[in-house]
């Protein structure tokens, strides 16, 4: 436990980033009272935030707290779940996310994802990066656009000599950063990452890393991960979730604590918080 | 040492005889199937094939056996079996798109739709062939034609089209579909650029399949009118007869002859059937996919 905990600052100290103060930092998604429930039994539950420009920020918690829930209402994914409701305000440069005529479609070009395993499609390299921006219309120089995805997601000197080849023939990191690419040619704000590193090795999470340092130059990065070192290297603002017990014993997630990545690792001003990064639970 | 040896041995007899016993079984299973699939065709293939030559592929029917073809019931299978998949596609995946993408479960109307596709499967086709005549032949008056046996030979084996290419887009994992939903596509968008040329080797194959099966049916051909003498090729709204009931003819006929030729008819018929069948396995071969 205390190796974890050694482990973690080091690589606080070796990365020691300096956040912009509050007032400097553009508010992309401003949460409020978010609450999602599944067919009536609440998943998630009073959850408010605010997630800023050109941050990497990370959601770490217990599985089942509801942090994958979370991330997948930035882009209306849970609408393609029957049964799924979501309560409570995301706004969007100050836009309601759940507004009355917000068009799921209209929100996913703004807003990526890539997901927990590689899911690229059943085609060649270059159809899947293609793929966004044919059904977009976006369909403009598209053998430049893709060259330029792929290299934003360092992924073209591997596969410019096969980009007709087929996606299935890559390993499974190249796959994760082929999604990435496939996001990244559509030319979104911000890249929603859930656990996109728990189904590979080190090696390509290490490269998956480096590419979410690289990219929030010019995105807004939001990553769930299970993986407390990862929050720790990569993230600038880290949303702790735990799980509370309702009356009758349904679990329900909730947020715990949410400040910069440094505080949260050093000294958390919650007890959950301090208990699961120096692993006394979870 | 030696102790430890003698420990290994098996002190259950009993259940190695029990294995062997079931694996005995399991090989009269599958030999007796084949054996008896086996012994047919060989008869049927010894018998007819001598007679096997363009006079059958030319020639019409006739009263003298010598000089007696089957090029009209031929080329009315030929027919129905492109006529069965240009129906049969469309409707068969048009239904499995909308039940498997778009019909919400809870509903009691797609409950009820679910449940009556799979009954329909099990109708035996002698029922498809009294509905045809009771609402294709005399109905709507569309007559003893071509077109109508078609049509009925589409209604029975449209649930099997239904089952399986609902099984094929079943296949594609929702990580595909929400891959696509994620880059902002419509669900047309996912459905006809996604799901569609991914299930689209077991829509084949499973399109293929229910069509050999439906040119093999003789009983609503019948019922529909498909003439055991017809002596002209087949037009679209004109009668006709198949391969199947040209056979049940011959073989009916109480010269030895007959039924030499009804045995070429059947080896035709066979060719046919397994050339589908066949193209439905290289099909699957060729496009399956592992996720």
């Amino acid at each position: 436990m205390s190796a974890t905990m050694a482990a973690v600052s080091v690589d606080l100290t070796a990365r020691a980033r300096e956040l912009p103060a509050k007032e400097f930092r553009e508010v992309v998604f401003h949460v409020e009272d978010l609450g999602v429930s599944y067919n009536g039994n609440a998943a998630l539950q009073d959850v408010s935030l605010e997630i800023y420009r050109n941050f990497v920020t990370a959601f770490i918690g217990p599985s089942g707290c509801g942090k994958s829930t979370f991330i997948r209402c930035f882009n209306h994914l849970n609408g393609l779940i029957p049964g799924a409701v979501v309560e409570g305000k995301i706004l969007y440069h100050g836009e309601d996310l759940y507004g009355p005529h917000v068009d799921p479609v209209e929100v996913r070009k703004r807003i990526g994802m890539v997901f927990q395993k590689p899911n690229p499609f059943p085609k060649s390299i270059y159809d899947n990066v293609a793929f966004g921006p044919r059904v977009l219309g976006m369909t403009d120089r598209l053998d430049d656009r893709v060259e330029r995805a792929l290299e934003q997601a360092a992924l073209w000197d591997e596969v410019k000599d096969r980009l007709k080849a087929s996606a299935l023939s890559l390993s499974g990191g190249q796959q994760q950063r082929l999604c990435i690419a496939r996001c990244l040619a559509v030319e979104p704000e911000v890249i929603l990452m859930d656990e996109p590193a728990s189904a590979l090795d080190p090696i390509a999470t290490t490269r998956i890393e480096d590419l979410m340092h690289e990219l929030k130059r010019d995105y807004t990065i939001i990553v769930v991960t299970h993986n407390m070192q990862q929050a720790a290297r990569v993230a600038d603002m880290t949303a702790f979730f735990s799980i509370t017990r309702g009356e009758e014993g349904q679990r329900t997630g909730i947020l715990v604590e949410y400040d910069a990545t440094s505080k949260i690792f050093t000294q958390p001003s919650d007890k959950r918080t301090e208990d699961y990064v120096t692993g006394r639970f979870g | 040492m030696s102790a430890s040896a003698s420990s290994l041995r098996s002190d259950r007899p009993r259940g190695r005889w029990v294995g062997r016993l079931f694996y005995g079984f399991l090989l009269f299973s599958l030999v007796l199937g084949f054996a008896t699939l086996g012994a047919l065709l060989v008869q049927v293939f010894l018998e007819g094939y001598k007679w096997v030559d363009l006079v059958l592929f030319l020639e019409p029917p006739s009263a003298d056996p010598l000089i007696a073809g089957a090029e009209p019931a031929i080329l009315a299978t030929i027919f129905l079996g492109v006529l069965l998949i240009l129906f049969t596609v469309p409707l068969g995946v048009g239904t499995a798109i909308y039940l498997e993408e778009y019909a919400d479960r809870e509903r009691w109307y797609n409950r009820l739709l679910e449940v009556n596709i799979q009954n329909l499967a099990a109708v035996p086709s002698i029922v498809y062939g009294i509905l045809g005549l009771a609402f294709l032949v005399r109905g709507i008056g569309l007559g003893r034609v071509l077109l109508a046996g078609a049509m009925i030979l589409t209604l029975l084996v449209l649930p099997t089209v239904i089952i399986a290419a609902r099984e094929a887009i079943r296949a594609v994992p929702d990580s595909i579909r929400q891959g696509a939903y994620a880059l902002g596509a419509t669900k047309w968008q996912v459905v006809w650029r996604q799901v569609l040329p991914a299930a689209t080797p077991g829509i084949a194959t499973g399109s293929i399949l229910a069509t050999s099966r439906g040119l093999g049916e003789t009983a609503p051909l019948l019922l529909v009118g498909a003439l055991t003498y017809v002596s002209f090729n087949p037009t679209l709204l004109g009668e006709f007869t198949a391969l199947p009931v040209q056979i049940y003819q011959w073989v009916s006929r109480p010269q030895e002859e007959f039924r030499t030729l009804a045995a070429a008819a059947i080896i035709v018929l066979l060719g046919i059937l397994l050339t589908l069948n066949a193209t439905a396995i290289w099909i699957r071969n060729r496009y399956e996919r592992r996720w």
